[in-house]
């Protein structure tokens, strides 16, 4: 790990304030991603702004309509969380498939979001729940935040603070593995909102995406078979030693399918 | 530079002057010579270095020393009796022949702890599901496994 | 008599420690003044090292000095040796290219040492190590075996234009191609055996320390056989005398071979710690034991077996190329030779075999043992071929082994070995029935109606252990004697410390060791301390490998505890004045025959050590005894694994959700123990069957698996609960009539998994590691088959 300045954020505005200032400063969450990076010196903070101590920044908020989870909750808060098990069985059960335990209480919602490793779970929940992720300085729709590989709509100085999932009706999120890193090759978040259906697939592409031919035969009737048999274009998935693109677009279908029954379940 | 990093390791105060870029094992293996947690990969993936900060399991080769400012740690060598009776987790382990060359060791109990916690009454596949983030190399899980079963049983009574 | 502790399930005298944080492993070791040091590695694969500049690096905070290949080749530290001489089939010596500790002139692998950089803290020395600026001309690579000698292939060495360290042969061809020709039914198979990284989970260490007094050192080495790494390093490399070096392994986190070699981190920092007189400490990271651990297997390989009308087995003919990495390690040259040509009659008669090794340098690390070493490869052509051949001419997998199975020892096979016993049949026999295969075509049908694709798979392996016949192998080209040593120490008041040879990182040798002189010397358990893994302590030792240790190992310890003996019994005799002849050994009491006189065995040890009464002109004082032994023959464990497995074709997923093990390890000492070996084989075996497999990027001679996130280590969910059993046919030629069991699993389980796994998908073959997309893409290409 190469050397950096160390300060702990008194408030987010503070953290803010430190952010806009140094443009090689990082903000340390969970940590969960950015230290190990850190180890293997692939990243190279001068600063790191730990958010570890912004109580405000943890906590989850659920009613019928909608969940907020603080942005530095853990996976492990958000897994065991009764209220979000009650409103959004899906969510609570992909923050349990999150890393391992150890790193699933350590690591945060908001660490993983701005972060948008390809391979990461929670962009798919957001993205077909249509969530809205907040920051200290505005609300971005989930169709908004998600750029591409590593890459998201957060600008200098912007810091998420929370997100809000509207409850859907029914939905299910479905995860296979990459078998060393446990890492989604391919996850596949499907949410009926009872208005509209979305499919929002990780781990297949550089970044979280949507599919469309799904969506729409979903919404026409919310079954397995309906998706069953749509075919993802290989052309732009990711490929790499465990995964070819074409085995990937596979998945996505099958995957698909497996949340479907889950979430009619 | 260097920063100030106070904290409680197995019921005890500790504080040292530390470089910011220490990790939280570093300065338990290096500064307070508890050597009894290791490591064991660089990615954050082997859990031999698997501690417990509040209460929780976590891997002390991926977060700073100063991430753990204020906390209160328990390490391996924090869990046995004071007269040295081992934790109902270590003697499973011992009386199910789940370690062999002793080096996931500590990260396993300290894991399987935290497992039993969460968990009181596991099933063996929820058990295995569970192991997901320690690695071991010498007993292919199947005591260890038994051992949890075990103690989760003991643990509960 | 007091119950034996022969083949109880003693609970481990070592597990306190580890399980309270009290193991003491190399990294926990930090001595006084102590630096630390980090290697500066080549990121290519094949590059010539135009220049090294560390003059930047030497003014960094912290460093203490910066060592390169010129520093060493300046002060004459040579190059690491080979241990085996493999003579290749034209009478000519294999090719040994130097193996500098720190590269010369060109670097030949990615993570090849270049230079070492020793600061005052590790981080220090790391962010140092960044500014050494080493300047590279990259050359072409080349990485995979079956590369090395095409025409146009970069030489890895100028000795070996064609990349050939030899080509060499085992058997007799000529009566092999004639079985050949008149055979009724022929399978060949050509499959890879993938190459593997160990990955024992403590990462190699060495902290070196050198003391001005006395002109002396210490190596602390994350090490399986101190002895060996002293003698190779003092008389091969380093150039000291012997006796001014003392090597400690301490506790070791696993070895599986990957730390029996002499490495060059610990010639290095040995050899440095006298230039900077201060102690020089390195561990290293999971990174650098992925690209600088010895790895394992890597073949490539035709074989074909020739049957006749009733499956007898009339010939075998194995065709390989064997991947030694870019350089020679310790004992590299015989795994894929002597470890492995040897054990191709498998558990048959095969009359005549013939197998040709062709053994080849490329721009990867060095390959060597790894748990099996040889034998698993063996196994795997054996294994594979005979299954393939029962399918092909429809036959039942168990009926077809049991029509050949060696059923009289001794038994001489064609490839050098003498089987001494074993019961194959028996063996199978039980795995069969606790595997429930007469109900496995019903479990297969519920699987069909569920989607899924089950399969059954069968492996019956041997070994060949306890190595090994030291002038068989010197005749064979080892340059090492392969005995071991021990010693029993009896205290005056018989308490005793037993000095072993036999390296633990473990196996648990403090609690078998400790069981078998509990029951030689009739003293309980708590009354003995094993202690192994110092040479200062150690009369000598040849470690722990290749499954060695109880047998030949236990056997010296046996020898020397009946030395005490037959001494004792002098002194007894002396004590209670009768004839030598009349006095028994029994129950941990010296006892005149016949009557009811006797001396306890700690009387005898105080009469030893407090000589008043005793035979002075006849017997020295003192009860402490040394033994050596080198043993008369291997030890051939055996056995049957029997896979169950089920695919998901949906995912190429699979689950084994039955691995049955029933082996044949001789006498068994502590069943608990040799049950906890077992599990953890099979773990590697499947681990190679399903998940793990090293990768190097083609044209770059990158590592891609370089980490845990792309190498696939088992984990718990991965297997799943074994069942294990045994069948004993003790050792003909040693006391104990032990075998060995620590390889046994990661030999036989690899040809158990995939000769399920093809039965599951109908196919041939199907390459190792069968990942899920490997396992869809078979499932993909037989239903486009099924469709055509």
């Amino acid at each position: 790990m190469y050397s950096f300045d160390y300060q702990k954020a008194k408030s987010v505005a503070d953290a803010a304030k430190v952010l806009a200032k140094d443009g090689d400063a990082k903000l340390l969450a969970g940590g969960q991603s950015l230290i190990a990076a850190m180890k293997l010196r692939l990243a190279h903070p001068s600063e790191v702004i730990d958010l570890g101590t912004i109580k405000e920044l943890s906590g989850i908020k659920a009613d019928s309509k909608a969940v907020a989870i603080g942005a530095m909750t853990r996976h492990a808060e958000v897994a065991s969380s009764a209220a979000v098990k009650k409103a959004i069985p899906a969510l609570a059960s992909l923050a349990a498939g999150i890393g391992d335990r150890m790193v699933r209480n350590m690591g945060t919602i908001g660490g993983s979001l701005a972060n948008n490793d390809p391979a990461a779970d929670y962009p798919a929940a957001v993205l077909a729940l249509g969530a809205t992720v907040v920051t200290n300085k505005r609300k971005i729709a989930a169709d908004e935040f998600f750029k591409g590989m590593y890459e998201t709509a957060l600008q200098k100085g912007e810091i998420i603070t929370s997100v809000s999932f509207p409850v859907p009706k029914r939905a299910a999120y479905m995860k296979f593995k990459n078998p060393a890193s446990r890492y989604a090759i391919v996850g596949v978040f499907v949410a009926d909102s009872g208005t509209g259906v979305r499919v929002a697939v990780t781990g297949a592409g550089p970044s979280v995406f949507r599919v469309a031919a799904m969506e729409k035969a979903l919404a026409a009737k919310f079954a397995p078979e309906s998706v069953a048999s749509i075919a993802v274009p290989e052309k732009g998935l990711n490929t790499d030693l465990h995964a070819k693109a074409d085995y990937r677009a596979h998945l996505i279908t099958v995957m698909a399918r497996r949340a479907v029954e889950a979430a009619m379940k | 530079m260097t920063v100030k990093v106070s904290l409680t390791v197995n019921g005890k105060p500790a504080s040292a002057e530390i470089e910011e870029r220490t990790l939280l094992v570093n300065f338990i293996r290096d500064t307070l010579r508890l050597t009894g947690t290791h490591v064991g990969c660089d990615t954050a993936q082997c859990g031999a270095c698997t501690i417990h900060m509040n209460g929780r399991a976590v891997k002390s080769c991926n977060m700073l020393a100063m991430q753990a400012e204020g906390a209160e740690l328990v390490t391996i060598e924090g869990i046995a009796k004071a007269d040295g009776t081992l934790h109902p987790m270590q003697e499973a382990f011992r009386q199910h022949h789940g370690l062999q060359c002793g080096f996931c060791t500590p990260g396993m109990v300290m894991s399987a702890i935290d497992l039993v916690k969460n968990f009181p009454d596991p099933s063996e596949e929820l058990i295995r599901e569970q192991l997901d983030g320690n690695l071991c190399r010498c007993t292919g899980y199947h005591n260890i496994v038994k051992a949890i079963k075990a103690a989760s049983q003991t643990m509960r009574s | 008599m007091a119950t034996p502790y022969i083949g109880a399930s003693i609970k481990r005298k070592e597990d306190y420690r580890f399980l309270t944080g009290a193991g003491n492993y190399t990294d926990d070791v930090a001595l006084p003044r102590q630096t630390h040091a980090h290697f500066v590695r080549s990121p290519h694969a094949h590059a010539k090292i135009k220049s090294i500049r560390k003059d930047k690096a030497l003014k960094a905070p912290g460093v203490v000095a910066i060592f390169t290949g010129d520093d060493l080749a300046g002060a004459k530290v040579n190059g690491l040796p080979c241990g085996w001489l493999i003579t290749d089939v034209n009478g000519q010596p294999m090719k040994e290219p130097p193996h500098p500790c720190l590269a010369q002139g060109k670097a030949r692998y990615v993570g090849d040492h270049v230079a070492i950089v020793i600061a005052e803290s590790y981080q220090q020395a790391r962010d140092a190590a960044e500014l050494v600026k080493v300047e590279y001309e990259e050359l072409p690579a080349v990485v995979r075996a079956g590369d090395a000698r095409k025409e146009g292939a970069p030489a890895v060495h100028d000795i070996a234009p064609d990349n050939t360290c030899y080509v060499w042969g085992l058997g007799d061809k000529a009566a092999v191609d004639k079985a050949f020709a008149g055979a009724a039914h022929v399978t060949t198979l050509e499959f890879l055996n993938n190459r593997l990284i160990p990955n024992a989970i403590e990462p190699r260490a060495a902290n070196a320390s050198y003391s001005r007094a006395d002109d002396s050192y210490t190596l602390y080495v994350a090490s399986q056989n101190p002895h060996v790494e002293r003698l190779l390093m003092t008389a091969f490399v380093l150039g000291l005398p012997e006796h001014k070096v003392r090597v400690v392994a301490p506790d070791v986190g696993g070895g599986f071979g990957s730390k029996i070699y002499l490495y060059a981190e610990d010639v290095v920092c040995t050899w440095a710690s006298k230039q900077i007189n201060r102690p020089v400490k390195w561990t290293a990271d999971r990174s650098e034991s992925f690209v600088s651990d010895a790895h394992g297997r890597d073949h490539v390989t035709k074989a074909e077996l020739a049957l006749d009308r009733e499956g007898r087995f009339l010939a075998m003919r194995v065709t390989t190329t064997a991947n030694m990495g870019a350089y020679l390690s310790t004992f590299a040259s015989c795994i894929p030779t002597i470890l492995y040509a040897t054990l191709l009659a498998g558990q048959y008669t095969t009359p005549v075999i013939y197998a040709e090794v062709t053994a080849v340098f490329t721009n990867t690390a060095p390959v060597d043992a790894y748990r099996g070493a040889g034998r698993p490869e063996a196994t795997y052509v054996v294994e594979r071929l005979v299954e393939t051949a029962a399918r092909e001419m429809k036959m039942s997998p168990a009926e077809i082994r049991r029509r050949n199975f060696i059923k009289t020892f001794p038994y001489q096979t064609p490839v050098a070995l003498l089987y001494d016993t074993g019961n194959y049949e028996a063996t199978l026999a039980e795995a069969l029935r606790i595997a429930d295969v007469a109900g496995f075509q019903g479990r297969k049908a519920d699987a069909a109606r569920r989607g899924k694709l089950r399969g059954l798979g069968y492996s019956c392996y041997i070994e060949a252990c306890g190595i090994a016949p030291s002038n068989v192998a010197g005749a064979l080209g080892a340059r090492a004697g392969l005995f071991e040593a021990g010693e029993v120490r009896v205290h005056p008041t018989g308490k005793v410390t037993v000095f072993t040879g036999s390296h633990s990182h473990g196996q648990g040798h403090e609690t078998t060791f400790g069981q078998v002189v509990a029951d030689r010397l009739g003293i309980p358990m708590e009354d003995i301390e094993i202690v192994h893994g110092d040479t200062g302590k150690i009369l000598f030792g040849m470690g722990t490998y290749g499954s060695r240790s109880i047998a030949v190992g236990g056997t010296a310890i046996v020898k020397a505890a009946d030395k005490i003996v037959a001494k004792g019994k002098k002194i007894a005799a002396h004590l209670m004045e009768a004839a030598e002849a009349d006095i028994e050994f029994k129950d941990g009491a010296f006892v005149v025959r016949g009557t009811d006189k006797k001396k306890a065995f700690a009387e005898v040890s105080l009469a030893a050590y407090v000589p008043h009464n005793y035979p002075l002109d006849k017997l020295e004082p003192g009860l402490n005894e040394n033994a050596f032994y080198d043993p008369a023959n291997f030890t051939f464990p055996a056995g049957s694994h029997i896979c169950e497995i089920e695919v998901d074709p949906d995912t190429g997923t699979v689950s084994i959700v039955n691995f049955t093990a029933v082996d044949d390890f001789g006498k068994i000492i502590n069943p608990m123990i040799v049950e906890g070996q077992v599990h953890g084989g099979l773990t590697q075996g499947i681990g190679q069957a399903l998940t793990e497999g090293c990768h190097y990027d083609k044209e770059s001679g990158q590592l891609v698996t370089g980490s845990y996130l792309d190498y696939c280590m088992p984990r718990a969910d991965d297997v799943p609960a074994f069942k294990v059993g045994t069948k004993e046919t003790p050792c003909t030629h040693n006391p104990l009539g032990v075998k060995g069991c620590g390889e046994a699993g990661a030999i036989g389980a690899p040809a158990a998994v995939m000769n399920a796994l093809t039965d599951a998908l109908g196919v041939r073959d199907i390459e190792m590691p069968a990942t899920p997309q490997r396992i869809w893409r078979a499932c993909q290409e037989s239903k486009m088959k099924k469709a055509a």
